[in-house]
């Protein structure tokens, strides 16, 4: 396939370290002990669980419904019973807990019915609601509900549909193995997605240095009479990063600040998204399993299709780990981390496992101060300048890296890579982030209390005068009534007016304030009233310890208990008195 | 003629420009004073009286007037800091202990809906009628703790907010820092 390609600015070259697992073909990784399903696992909402401990549950059941437009469903990958729905490790920098299902495997994989959907008859809200519901996500990188990147946006043509196979970062091979092994059906599923967002070419990014995959993808094209066109793009971290290979193939330069490349009529999906879009649309197959690359400090790497919720450790004992293997990196050396145990689960977004050794990644000497080599900048493919991010975000101060644009870095790793102080630079620029992040959600809060607060003041200030105006309404009405009476037992006409208006006018303040004082009084006693019955209530839930006392304490709590007895007394009075003095109101 | 017809355009434009720039002073008016506003914006809107003030923007207005910047124990350390910075005075140390940020949580089966805490709360944050149940909207909450005291039964207890994947926050590189996604991939060859 002959065509102009572009280049991205900066990028490194790192060892690729994927010869190690990607002569063998995908295997089937065993059914493990239990699986733990983390509820989300995609950008967006968080799935709501939909099952309880007890439940009986089949292959592909829906366990956790999607939650709005950008979310998606969450299924059981195996059938088995459902041992509970708490809070365990996923795999998170954080390494904190959220909700997941936890499921017992019964050992007969008894799938549920599963309706596949004829996408071309379907009307595309249908089909949309289809991938939701099938729990399709992106799962080349953060996870992304599929059917949220399936519309064009309003007023722009969808140029390019541009699928990704670069797989950059050293060490993974799963999508090399998808493309050599299921081509065919990931060319299926590239073929809904053209249906769906009816673009103008659609060009499938491989880089060079996987021959095979890049035969095998142009094969099923050919296979299938498709007008894709199959491109081998240079070898180059972070070729595979979206804005990347989107350079790469069309030459356009997406704005750091778009948020989403749609605007500029491309749209890009990683080979899995499109491999499991198919297996759903044609088979009602919901994701519930991933082929994922176990590699690094291990005897026998290798790719393994593996089902959602595996536990990491489980996994990684598959391909036999050396001895000195002392943690599990999640994803590529350069933008994966480190899982907390190795209890972690498999979720949709795993795309490698790496035993992690000294041997592999040396630990790292101190950092140094940075000499301003500008090597970074050199690499950068955003064009930033990571050695003033760094700068600022080490001085914590947050408005200037945001003037140099930290929001842009895709956190590729390529500047800490080359850093001659060994500057982890990337850990500065997501600890800036998060904490602008931060800030910004506090801000937030902060105006929301202010008007709160302003409101509530208002309020007061009104109520206080709507009080004031009914107490003097009412004074003035008891007044005019008594100035009626008094005139009613005169019984001579003339008088009537001026009296009415002399009582009138003393008399507005001192019922006011009469009505004020046993209404605070009435309220006061019920509010008594009603904390000794809390207390009383209290008391009574409490274990006694009034058995073996001395005379001397039981004389004490027999005069508190008179006292209390008195209080009881007394407090009928004012609640009696209270409706009596509430009618004013 | 001509000199009747410069002096009409120059008076037109007059007229025009006057009745833009009086248009722009009511539109773009500047309410209250505007440093008050940008220290309002600087604390924390907890609006819990601790600083000896009956809300933020009234130490809004003392600072203003003079009075210390140290006094706000919700903006902590860093709040004072800022206020420094915008104010060109020295950062002195916080007049109180630093409390994790918190929440006020009502014990429903307690609770004997006397009202006292709406009046007290305020953010308008709880919710009840009177001899009904009460409860607090966490979301709304700014920690304030001034429910606390009138409550007669004394159900409300302040709990610290838990960190969530969903407040997370990346800490500052330092030492503890784990081999990480930055670490360089040693060659592989011995091994492949
Ligand atoms: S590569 Fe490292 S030392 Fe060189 S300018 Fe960037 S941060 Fe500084
Ligand atoms: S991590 Fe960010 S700053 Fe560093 S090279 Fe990548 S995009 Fe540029
Ligand atoms: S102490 Fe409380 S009321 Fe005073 S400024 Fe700080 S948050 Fe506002
Ligand atoms: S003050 Fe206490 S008892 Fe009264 S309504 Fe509030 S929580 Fe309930």
């Amino acid at each position: 396939m002959l065509m102009n390609l572009f280049k991205f600015k900066g990028g490194v070259k790192p060892p690729s370290n994927k010869l190690q697992s990607n002569h063998l073909p995908i295997a089937q990784a065993p059914m493990p002990s239990r699986l733990v399903v983390p509820l989300h696992q995609s950008i967006g909402g968080t799935p709501q669980p939909i099952v309880a401990a007890g439940d009986h549950v089949l292959k592909g059941q829906k366990i956790g419904e999607a939650d709005g437009w950008i979310s998606a469903a969450v299924h059981a990958p195996t059938s088995g019973t459902v041992l509970e729905v708490a809070m365990h490790v996923r795999p998170h920098p954080s390494g904190l807990d959220s909700l997941c299902v936890v499921i017992e495997p019964d050992g007969k994989d008894e799938w549920i019915t599963r309706t596949p959907i004829d996408h071309k008859a379907a009307a595309p809200a249908d089909v949309f609601h289809h991938l939701q519901q099938c729990g399709i996500v992106g799962l080349g990188g953060a996870g992304f509900p599929a059917h949220g990147k399936l519309t064009p946006s309003k007023g722009v043509a969808m140029d390019e549909l541009i699928i990704n196979g670069a797989e950059c970062e050293p060490f993974i091979t799963c999508d090399d193995l998808l493309m050599r092994e299921r081509a065919d059906e990931v060319v299926r599923g590239i073929a809904v997605f053209r249906d769906l967002l009816q673009p103008k070419r659609v060009l499938i990014g491989i880089e060079d240095n996987k021959p095979e995959a890049i035969a095998a993808m142009q094969a099923a094209v050919d296979a299938q009479n498709e007008p894709f066109s199959v491109v081998a793009v240079p070898t180059l971290y972070p070729a595979g990063g979206a804005k990347q290979l989107i350079r790469v193939l069309t030459g356009k330069e997406v704005p750091g600040s778009m948020r989403s490349t749609a605007d500029m009529g491309v749209q890009v999906f990683n080979v899995g998204t499109a491999y499991s879009a198919w297996r759903a649309v044609a088979h009602g197959e919901p994701l519930i399993s991933r082929i994922l690359t176990i590699t690094g400090n291990v005897h026998a790497p290798r790719n393994y299709e593996v089902l959602i919720g595996t536990p990491m450790g489980e996994l990684l004992a598959l391909a036999q780990p050396h001895p000195d293997t002392d943690g599990i990196l999640m994803g590529g050396p350069m933008m994966g981390f480190l899982v907390p145990n190795p209890q972690v689960p498999v979720v949709k977004t795993t795309n490698c496992l790496i035993a992690h050794d000294d041997r592999l990644f040396p630990p790292k000497a101190p950092e140094m101060p940075c000499i301003r080599c500008g090597s970074c900048a050199q690499v950068c493919p955003h064009e930033l300048q990571p050695f003033e991010m760094y700068w600022f975000s080490r001085a914590k101060n947050f408005g200037k890296t945001q003037e140099y644009n930290i929001f842009d870095c895709i956190e590729c790793g390529c500047c800490s890579y080359v850093c001659p102080s060994r500057i982890p630079l990337v850990q500065y620029f997501r600890f800036a982030k998060s904490e602008i992040w931060a800030r910004e959600r506090e801000k937030n809060a902060a105006d929301a209390a202010k008007s709160r607060f302003e409101f509530k003041q208002v309020r007061e200030e009104r109520e206080k005068a709507e009080k004031a105006e009914k107490l003097a309404k009412a004074a003035a009405a008891q007044a005019a009534k008594k100035a009626a009476e008094a005139a009613a037992a005169a019984n001579t006409e003339n008088a009537t007016a001026p009296t009415a208006e002399t009582v009138t006018t003393p008399a507005v303040a001192d019922p006011a304030a009469a009505a004020v004082n046993p209404e605070k009084e009435a309220k006061r006693a019920t509010i008594e009233a009603a904390m000794a019955r809390a207390k009383a209530q209290r008391e009574a839930v409490q274990p006694k310890n009034t058995e073996s006392l001395t005379p001397e304490q039981q004389k004490a709590a027999a005069e508190i208990e008179a006292r209390r007895v008195a209080a009881h007394l007394i407090e009928p009075e004012p609640v009696a008195s209270a409706p009596a003095s509430e009618k004013p109101e | 003629m001509d000199i009747l017809l410069a002096i009409a355009i120059m008076a037109l434009g007059a007229v025009v420009l006057g009745a833009a720039l009086g248009f722009a002073a009511i539109k773009f008016k500047v309410e209250g004073d505007p440093l008050v506003e940008k220290i309002e914006a600087i604390l924390p809107q907890t609006q819990c009286g601790q600083c000896g003030f009956p809300g933020c923007k009234p130490y809004a207005e003392a600072i203003v007037n003079g009075e210390e910047i140290n006094k706000c124990p919700p903006g902590g350390t860093e709040g004072v800091q800022r206020l420094a910075d915008l104010l060109g005075r020295e950062v002195k140390p916080l007049d109180a202990e630093e409390k994790p940020k918190s929440v006020a949580i009502i014990d429903e089966n307690t609770c004997i809906g006397c009202t006292l805490c709406i009046q007290a709360c305020p953010v308008d944050a709880i919710v009840g009628a009177a001899k009904q149940m009460h409860t607090i909207i966490g979301q709304q909450c700014t920690g304030c703790e001034l429910c606390l005291p009138p409550c007669p039964v004394e159900c409300i207890h302040m709990e610290v907010i838990q960190e969530t994947i969903d407040n997370w926050k990346w800490k500052y590189p330092v030492v503890e820092m784990r081999v990480e996604t930055t670490d360089k991939a040693a060659p592989m060859k011995e091994a492949a």
